[in-house]
C-alpha cells in the first residue's frame, strides 16, 4: 500500500483571515447600530458606498496585476478597511468624498504595496487621511447625537440620501438647523475663544463623560473590543498602551491646567480613540509584533494624538498618528526582538 | 508526601486535542515475532555501525548484528533467532525516503536467546563506566524519538545533580509512554534507580502530563513499592511541546539550557522513561534493545492500540495484527500528528525511535489549505516555545535571505510545529525553517569543501614555488660552478653534461610538482 505524502505538523490552524476579518465586523455590529440610533443612516450609506468602491478597486487591481481575484477578497479584510473608513466619516458626507477615501485606501494605501501583508501603512487611515487633506469642509459638519433636543430639525433618510448624492442639503435644511461640530472640533474652537473647559463642557452637547450620543457609540466599540480580546482576536497591548498613551499626558495637563485642558475621559470618550485603540491600530499588518514592540506602537500613537489634539492644526490625531507610528515600525520591531530562548537576559 | 513540587511554565506552547484514548483504552498487546526481520545499521544520531555477521549465519534473539564504528555510534541486536539472510540496501522509515543498509534475517520460531550479557543484579558494586558499557553494548538509544546514543549523554562528566525522567508524552495520537508507564511502572523505577547510581546523583524527578492520572498513580505506587526517597513523580500541566526536552527542564527548574548548550551544562540530564525501562532491562536481565512498545493509531487502522514490538518487525505486520486498515487509511506517519514524518510505503521495519504509527484518515491529516500573505498578526511567536519570531524567520526563509536569519535564532527552532498550527495564514512555516537549516547546512558543507579545495590550491602553489625556487639556487650553484670549471679550462662536453643533468633534473622536478597533488 502506498501513503499520501505530507509534511508536519499534520495538524491544521482553526483559524483563517477571513475567520479573524468576520469577528472583526462582526464586533463592530453594536457600534454600528449606537451610532445609525444616534446620528442617522449617513453611517450605512457611507459604508455601502466605501464597500462598493473598495471592492472594486481591489479586483481591478488584482486584474491588472494578473492576480486571481476570488481568494484575496474572500479574506474579507477590504471590507474591514471599508468599513473603518466608513465610521471615520461624518455622518453626512457626499459620495465622492467616500469613494475617493476608499479609492485610495485600497490602492495607494494597500494594493500599490503588494496587497493584503505588504502594506506599511493603515490603508483605512491612508484614505481618510487624503480626504482630510483634499475636502476639509467635508469632514468637519458632524451631526449632532438624537435624544438631546440639539437641533431643531434631523434630516431624515430621504434628506441624507440627497445630501450624500449631491453634495447639498434640500432645500428648507442647512447646516444651521441640523448641524454641529464634532465635540473635538468644538472644544477646540471654544479654547480658542478664551473659554474654559467647563464653559464649554456645560453646554448642551456633553455628557457624563464626553460628548453626549458618543458615549454611548463608543461604549459598544469598546464592547466590540473587548469581544475582540475575548476571542484572541486582537491581543491586550496595543488597545491598552493606545488608551494609557492619550490619558497619561492628558490626565497630567488636566491636573495642571483644568481649565485650558479638558479631562481625560473626555478625551477618552470623544472623537475616535476608542474606535483607534481597539480597532484601527490593532491592524496588524502594520503594526509592530512583538508584545513589547506593540506596548510601544501604541503608547506612540495615544501620545501622538494627544499631540495632536492639543497643539496640532486638526481636531482628532488618530488618523495621522497612526500613519506617524505605522512608519515607526520598522525601527520599533528590529529593536524589540524578543530574547530567544537560551540566550541569556543581555 | 513531600510538599509539591513547584513548577514554572514555558513561553507559549498549545493545548491541542491529545486523541489518545484512541489507543490507550486497549491493554497492552504483543506482535508476535514476525517471518522476516529488518535491521538497519543506523536507526540513530550518528554514524551507522558495521556488521559483524555474515550472510548465512546463525543468530539468537539479543545478538549483536554490528558493532559501533564511533563514540556516537550504536550496535543493533538480532529481534529473533533465525538466520541471515542478506545484508545491503532496504527501504528504511526516514524522512528522506531513501534505502539503508539493513541486517535481515529469518527467523526460525524458536526464539532462542543469546547469552553474552550476563544479569549484572549486583549493578550497585559497578562504578558508572562499566554501567556505561552495558548500556552501549545493548544498543540503547533515547526511546522518546530521537535515538541519541544513551552512553553518550550518560558521560555527562561531573557537576550533574538532578536526572528527570520524561514521561510527558505531550504529542497529539501518542501513548505508548503512558502505556509503558501504566504497565511496566517497575521497570521505569528500576532504570532510574540504575541511572541515579551510574551518575552518582541523588535527585530523580519523573515528569507527566495531568492528562494520564492512570500512568501518574502507577508510577506513584511503584515509587512507593522501591520505597526510594530519591525520585519523585510529578504531575506537569499538558501543554505541548512539553515533552521537548529544553521545555520540560524550564516546566520543572525554571531554568533554561543555554542555546549553544546541552542540559547537562546546567546540571540536567534528560531520559525517556522508555529509555529508563530499556536501561534496566539491559542492566538487571541483561537484555538488549530488541523491543519497544509502540502506539497504532489513527481512523485508518481498524483497532488502534499500544503494542510491543520486535525492532525490524515490518510495518504492514505490526498493522494486520492490529485488523488491518480502514478503507479511511491515506496516510501513514511514523511519530505523532505534530512532528512525524510521512512514509510512503509500510514495507519498512520498527526502529529504536518508532513510538507511534499514525495511520491518518483525511480527517486526522487534513489537507493543506493554499498559504496566502502574512498578516504580521504575531500569533506565531506568541506560541513559540523557543520565543523566536517566526514570520521574520519565515520572510527571510522564503527569500533565501539566510544571512539575515543570524539576530532570529532559527537553530533555536525545535520543529515544534505550533507556529504553523496557529497561522490565519495557513502558512507552512516549519517546512521553511527545515528547509532554511537543510540549505544553511548544504552551503556550509560546500563552504567547507571549497575552503578545503582552496587549502589544497594554495598548498600545491606553495610546493611548485618551494621548488621552483630550490631549483634556481641548485642551478645558480652549478652555474657558478660550472664557471669555475670553465675558468680551469674544462672541456664543452663536461659543460654539456652538467647542463643535460640539470635539465632532466628540471623535468622531473616538474613531474612532481604535478603528480603531487594529488594527495
Ligand atoms: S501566524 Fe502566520 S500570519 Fe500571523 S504573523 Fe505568523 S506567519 Fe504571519
Ligand atoms: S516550529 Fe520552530 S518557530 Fe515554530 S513554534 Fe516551534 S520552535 Fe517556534
Amino acid at each position: 500500500m502506498r501513503f499520501a505524502p505530507a509534511s508536519p505538523p499534520h495538524l491544521r490552524p482553526a483559524t483563517s483571515v477571513s475567520r479573524l476579518m468576520g469577528e472583526v465586523l462582526l464586533a463592530l455590529v453594536p457600534a454600528t447600530a449606537a451610532y445609525v440610533w444616534y446620528f442617522g443612516p449617513g453611517l450605512l450609506l457611507n459604508m455601502l458606498i466605501a464597500t462598493t468602491v473598495a471592492v472594486a478597486a481591489e479586483s481591478a487591481v488584482l486584474a491588472l496585476r494578473g492576480r486571481p481575484v476570488g481568494a484575496p477578497l474572500s479574506d474579507l479584510s477590504v471590507i474591514v478597511t471599508a468599513v473603518l473608513l466608513a465610521f471615520a466619516l461624518p455622518p453626512l458626507t457626499p459620495w465622492w468624498v467616500t469613494a475617493t477615501a476608499a479609492f485610495f485606501a485600497v490602492v495607494f494605501g494597500k494594493q500599490l504595496f503588494g496587497g493584503i501583508g505588504y502594506n506599511p501603512f493603515n490603508p483605512a487611515m491612508v484614505g481618510y487621511v487624503v480626504v482630510l487633506i483634499s475636502f476639509p469642509a467635508y469632514l468637519t459638519q458632524w451631526l449632532p447625537p438624537a435624544g438631546f433636543d440639539l437641533a431643531a430639525v434631523r434630516p431624515d433618510l430621504g434628506a441624507t440620501i440627497y445630501y450624500t448624492l449631491s453634495g447639498q442639503l434640500p432645500d428648507g435644511l442647512s447646516w444651521d438647523v441640523i448641524g454641529g461640530a464634532t465635540p473635538l472640533d468644538q472644544v477646540k474652537t471654544q479654547l480658542g475663544l478664551m473659554r474654559t473647559v467647563q464653559e464649554v463642557r456645560a453646554q448642551p452637547l456633553y455628557g457624563v463623560f464626553g460628548a453626549h450620543g458618543w458615549e454611548w457609540v463608543n461604549n459598544f466599540i469598546i464592547l466590540g473590543g473587548l469581544w475582540l480580546l475575548y476571542r484572541k482576536i486582537i491581543r491586550w497591548q496595543i488597545p491598552l498602551a493606545v488608551l494609557l498613551g492619550l490619558m497619561l499626558p492628558a490626565t497630567l495637563f488636566y491636573l495642571i491646567g483644568p481649565g485650558t485642558y479638558p479631562p481625560p475621559t473626555f478625551h477618552l470618550f470623544s472623537g475616535a480613540a476608542v474606535l483607534g485603540a481597539f480597532f484601527i491600530a490593532t491592524d496588524p499588518v502594520s503594526a509592530a509584533t512583538s508584545d513589547r514592540g506593540r506596548l510601544i506602537f501604541g503608547a506612540g500613537i495615544g501620545l501622538l494624538t494627544y499631540v495632536i489634539r492639543t497643539w496640532g492644526g486638526y481636531p482628532d490625531g488618530i488618523a495621522f498618528a497612526v500613519l506617524l507610528m505605522n512608519m515607526a515600525v520598522p525601527a520599533i520591531d528590529h529593536y524589540t526582538i524578543p530574547r530567544a530562548y537560551g540566550h541569556g537576559h543581555d | 508526601m513531600e510538599p509539591d513540587r513547584r513548577l514554572w511554565r514555558f513561553h507559549g506552547g498549545l493545548h491541542l486535542p491529545g486523541h489518545k484514548r484512541l489507543s490507550n483504552v486497549e491493554p497492552l498487546d504483543i506482535v508476535p515475532v514476525p517471518a522476516r526481520l529488518i535491521h538497519p545499521l543506523g536507526q540513530h544520531v550518528g554514524i551507522p555501525s558495521e556488521p559483524v555477521v555474515e550472510v548465512g549465519e546463525t543468530v539468537q534473539r539479543g545478538q549483536p548484528l554490528s558493532r559501533a564504528t564511533g563514540y556516537i555510534c550504536s550496535p543493533v541486536h538480532a529481534g529473533s533467532s533465525g538466520t541471515v539472510v542478506a545484508i545491503g540496501p532496504h527501504p528504511i522509515p526516514h524522512p528522506s525516503g531513501l534505502d539503508g543498509d539493513c541486517i535481515i534475517i529469518d527467523t526460525d520460531g524458536q526464539d532462542m536467546p543469546y547469552e553474552g550479557y550476563p544479569p549484572l543484579t549486583n549493578y550497585r558494586t559497578l562504578n558508572g563506566p562499566a554501567l556505561r558499557a552495558r548500556v552501549r553494548e545493548c544498543g540503547i538509544v533515547g526511546l522518546g524519538g530521537a535515538a541519541f546514543p544513551t552512553a553518550v549523554k550518560l558521560n555527562a562528566g561531573a557537576g550533574l545533580r538532578l536526572l528527570i525522567l520524561n514521561g510527558a508524552e505531550c504529542e497529539p495520537y501518542i501513548s505508548c509512554d503512558d502505556s509503558l508507564m501504566r504497565h511496566r511502572a517497575a521497570e521505569i523505577i528500576a532504570g532510574a534507580q540504575v541511572l541515579l547510581h551510574a551518575l552518582e546523583i541523588r535527585d530523580c524527578c519523573i515528569a507527566i502530563e495531568e492528562d494520564k492520572p492512570e500512568a501518574f498513580a502507577s508510577l506513584e505506587a511503584a515509587v512507593r513499592r522501591a520505597d526510594d526517597n530519591r525520585i519523585e513523580v510529578v504531575q506537569v500541566p499538558a501543554v505541548y511541546p512539553e515533552g521537548g526536552e529544553r521545555q520540560l527542564i524550564q516546566v520543572l527548574t525554571g531554568e533554561e539550557v543555554p542555546a549553544a548548550g546541552i542540559p547537562a551544562d546546567i546540571g540536567i540530564l534528560c531520559q525517556n522513561v522508555g529509555t529508563a525501562a530499556a536501561v534496566a532491562r539491559a542492566v538487571l536481565y541483561g537484555e538488549p534493545l530488541i523491543s519497544r512498545v509502540v502506539t497504532v493509531t489513527g481512523h485508518g487502522v481498524t483497532r488502534p492500540r499500544n503494542l510491543e514490538v520486535r525492532l525490524g518487525t515490518p510495518l504492514n505486520k505490526v498493522i494486520d495484527h492490529c485488523g488491518g486498515y480502514t478503507d479511511e487509511a491515506r496516510h501513514l506517519i511514523m511519530g505523532g500528528a505534530m512532528m512525524g514524518f510521512a512514509l510512503a510505503t509500510d514495507a519498512v521495519p520498527v526502529i529504536k525511535s518508532t513510538n507511534c504509527l499514525l495511520v491518518g484518515s483525511d480527517a486526522d491529516i487534513a489537507p493543506r489549505q493554499p498559504a496566502s500573505a502574512c498578516i504580521r498578526c504575531g500569533e506565531c511567536a506568541q506560541v513559540c516555545p523557543a520565543q523566536l519570531l517566526p514570520q521574520q524567520l519565515y520572510w527571510h526563509a522564503r527569500a533565501d535571505e539566510f544571512d539575515k536569519l543570524d539576530p532570529y535564532h532559527l537553530f533555536g527552532c525545535i520543529e515544534c510545529g505550533c507556529c504553523d498550527v496557529v497561522c490565519p495564514s495557513q502558512i507552512p512555516l516549519t517546512q521553511y525553517f527545515r528547509y532554511a537549516k537543510t540549505e544553511i547546512w548544504a552551503r556550509e558543507r560546500e563552504r567547507r569543501q571549497s575552503d578545503h579545495a582552496r587549502e589544497r590550491f594554495e598548498t600545491r602553489n606553495q610546493r611548485i614555488e618551494r621548488a621552483e625556487s630550490e631549483r634556481q639556487r641548485r642551478l645558480e650553484a652549478k652555474t657558478r660552478a660550472l664557471k669555475q670549471t670553465r675558468s680551469s679550462a674544462a672541456s664543452k662536453a663536461v659543460i654539456d653534461e652538467v647542463m643535460a643533468r640539470v635539465r632532466a633534473k628540471k623535468a622531473a622536478d616538474e613531474r612532481d610538482a604535478e603528480n603531487g597533488d594529488g594527495g
